[in-house]
């Protein structure tokens, strides 16, 4: 008998525990070649904001050991062009979408998710809080309970679908923040965003990218992200979404056993686009060669004796 | 998409000819794309490297069609590269990018290449393929331009020059022909009723995109950034236009010289 890949996370019902990462995937439609999306778990889509962005200026990539360097600034063409002209290319319904959303403000979070309830292409919102809130001395919402508290519960206000904060990595106590994301409404949580680096070019003495600093992902930030999942998993009952630095399906199954009820795949879309598909396979084959059921049974099932 | 080595070979230091055959279900190429390398299956180097598509034509077997590139070894992903032997496979993506508009190109009489170091790659097929097309037209001319640092590192001189072609070279050091910048060069002969097409470092580029202004004549620049997805998902390889920042992968990497905001 096949193992059942499906899994229900915040309300939703997905195919398999497979989405790929903010950020990494577009919208979805830049890898039409590769992955036809209505294949995944989910899609989350780049983060958007209520009014464009033109991002930061450029180098925005360097490569480090085994992992990156980005500093892309929330480029986006803002909500209504998002509504506009991209939202309309989800025909798919067997696409499960998930809308990333950014904001200056709690205020901004809670009208975007509001104007985006009412399409029925929208799954669920997650929650970009790693950006500053200019109303808070553009303090990073991530980094402070309180800020988190609010911004959640303005957008808890503002939608019935299912609320997913993702927590930053750049923080003291990352189980208190998800703490207070669960407190304040949050249907579930993901974990990590990236971890703010630099890289600097020694013949110029200049930082590699324009922006200064950047945010770390790929396979180098893989032992922290699993650490921090396991952390999150013991100190709240919300549902998990892992990611950070995940390859292949082996990363996949760590974080699931660490106990994320699902994953997200960032960088490795830019080494294989066609990574999620097999990572969804290669979990499958898991589950067939150690006699699992379902993904369930294996979600938190780390063998701490 | 796996490609298997046909050649990798050293044509001067550092500089190699890697031949690929492509695989059925591989997209016609047109100049100015770049196809974005795996080079190991590994997580160091982990991104894909951009390379331009320095010619793409039939490889003699049946049906077989070869895809060229011409890279230089400038750090630890091409180093792994010129190691890769025969038989070997390659993982590539591509033929990607929006290339040189080879129609507008026909429409000029008049065509400068302009190729700063190893700006060289993309510039040899376009060149064949405008050639292909001119051959019959009378009086077109097509100059190339190869500016380098010395002589020693001029490559694709006679490549050229067998497409009937005319050459000319300018080296920093004035070890053959010209001496200084082939921006300079270039500057000596532009004729009006011409049209530039350019690969080069950014300087290079923001001075052909100067001269070209101020002949008033078009000219094509193709430009370079670090990549991530090479799908123009991610907006890592960004250029500032006048219409904002686009994607060098996906929007370009050819574009229109007078869209381009050079200053940093
Ligand atoms: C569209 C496009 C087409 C290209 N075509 C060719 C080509 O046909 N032949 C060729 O030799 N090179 C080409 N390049 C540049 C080539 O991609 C880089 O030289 C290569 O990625 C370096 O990889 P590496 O691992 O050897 O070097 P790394 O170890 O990554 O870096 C070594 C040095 O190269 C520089 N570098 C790295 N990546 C780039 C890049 N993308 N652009 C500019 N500088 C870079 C770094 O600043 C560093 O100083 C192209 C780049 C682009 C964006
Ligand atoms: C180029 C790039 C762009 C990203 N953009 C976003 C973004 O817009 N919003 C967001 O929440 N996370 C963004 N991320 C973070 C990823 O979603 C993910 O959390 C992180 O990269 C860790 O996963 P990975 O190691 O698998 O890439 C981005 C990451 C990369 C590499
Ligand atoms: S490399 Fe990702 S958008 Fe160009």
């Amino acid at each position: 008998m096949k193992p059942r890949l499906e899994v229900k996370i915040a309300g939703l019902k997905l195919k398999n525990p497979v989405m790929t990462a903010s950020g990494t995937f577009g919208y979805g439609d830049e890898f039409a070649d590769y992955v036809d999306p209505a294949r995944l778990g989910a899609v989350i889509t780049k983060t958007i904001t209520l009014h464009r962005r033109e991002g930061n200026r450029p180098p925005r990539i360097s490569e480090t050991a085994a992992g990156m360097l980005n500093s892309i600034g929330l480029q986006n063409n803002g909500l209504d062009d998002f509504i506009k002209n991209k939202l309309g290319a989800y025909k798919d319904p067997r696409i499960k979408l998930i809308v990333s959303v950014g904001g200056e403000t709690n205020a901004e979070y809670g009208r975007i998710v509001r104007e985006l309830s009412v399409f029925k292409q929208v799954s669920a919102f997650e929650l970009n809080i790693s950006c500053p809130n200019i109303e808070y001395k553009d303090k990073i919402i991530a980094q402070d309970e309180r800020l988190t508290r609010e911004v959640v519960k303005e957008a808890r206000r503002n939608t019935r679908l299912p609320l997913i904060v993702k927590l930053s990595p750049n923080v003291d106590d990352i189980a208190k923040i998800a703490r207070a994301a669960q407190d304040a409404g949050a249907d579930a949580v993901s974990l990590i965003n990236t971890f703010l680096g630099m890289a600097i070019d020694v013949r110029t003495r200049k930082s590699i990218l324009g922006n200064i600093t950047g945010g770390l992902s790929g396979p180098a930030i893989k032992p922290i992200a699993l650490r921090m999942v396991w952390q999150v998993r013991n100190s709240i009952t919300l549902p998990i979404i892992g990611m950070g630095g995940i390859m292949t399906a082996r990363d996949a199954l760590e974080f699931i056993i660490a106990g994320a009820s699902c994953v997200a795949v960032g960088t490795v879309n830019f080494v294989d686009p066609g990574a999620s598909l097999e990572i969804i396979a290669g979990i499958e084959r898991y589950l067939v060669e150690h006699k699992f059921k379902g993904i369930n049974e294996l979600v938190g099932s780390l063998n701490v004796s | 998409m796996k490609c298997e080595v046909l050649s990798n070979v050293f044509l001067k230091e550092r500089r190699l000819l890697l031949d690929l055959a492509v695989p059925a279900g591989f997209a016609a190429a047109s100049p100015g794309q770049f196809l974005h390398i795996r080079i190991e299956d590994s997580c160091d180097p982990l991104l894909r490297r951009p390379l331009s598509i320095h010619d793409y034509c039939a490889s003699g077997k049946k049906n077989g069609v070869v895809v060229r590139v011409l890279y230089e070894v400038v750090g630890k992903g091409t180093a792994l590269l010129s190691e890769k032997k025969p038989y070997s496979e390659i993982d590539c993506l591509g033929p990607l990018g929006s290339g040189f508009d080879m129609e507008k190109i026909a429409g000029y009489k008049n065509v400068y290449i302009i190729a700063g170091g190893m700006g060289v790659a993309p510039l040899f097929f376009l060149v064949r393929k405008i050639m292909e097309c001119k051959v019959k037209s009378v009086k077109c001319k097509v100059a190339v331009l190869l500016g380098v640092k010395t002589k020693n590192d001029i490559l694709r001189e006679k490549e050229f020059k067998d497409l009937g072609c005319q050459v000319h070279i300018a080296t920093e050091d004035g070890s053959k022909g010209f001496k200084g910048r082939v921006t300079e060069l270039l500057k000596e002969k532009l004729q009006p009723r011409s049209i530039i097409c350019a690969c080069g470092p950014k300087p290079m580029l923001a001075a052909v995109s100067e001269i070209a202004r101020s002949n008033n004549v078009p000219a094509q620049v193709s430009l370079e950034e670090f990549m991530g997805c090479g799908l123009g998902a991610c907006l890592g390889c960004v250029i500032r236009t006048t219409s904002g920042y686009k994607r060098i992968c996906h929007d370009g990497p050819v574009f229109d010289s007078s869209e381009i905001i050079w200053k940093d």
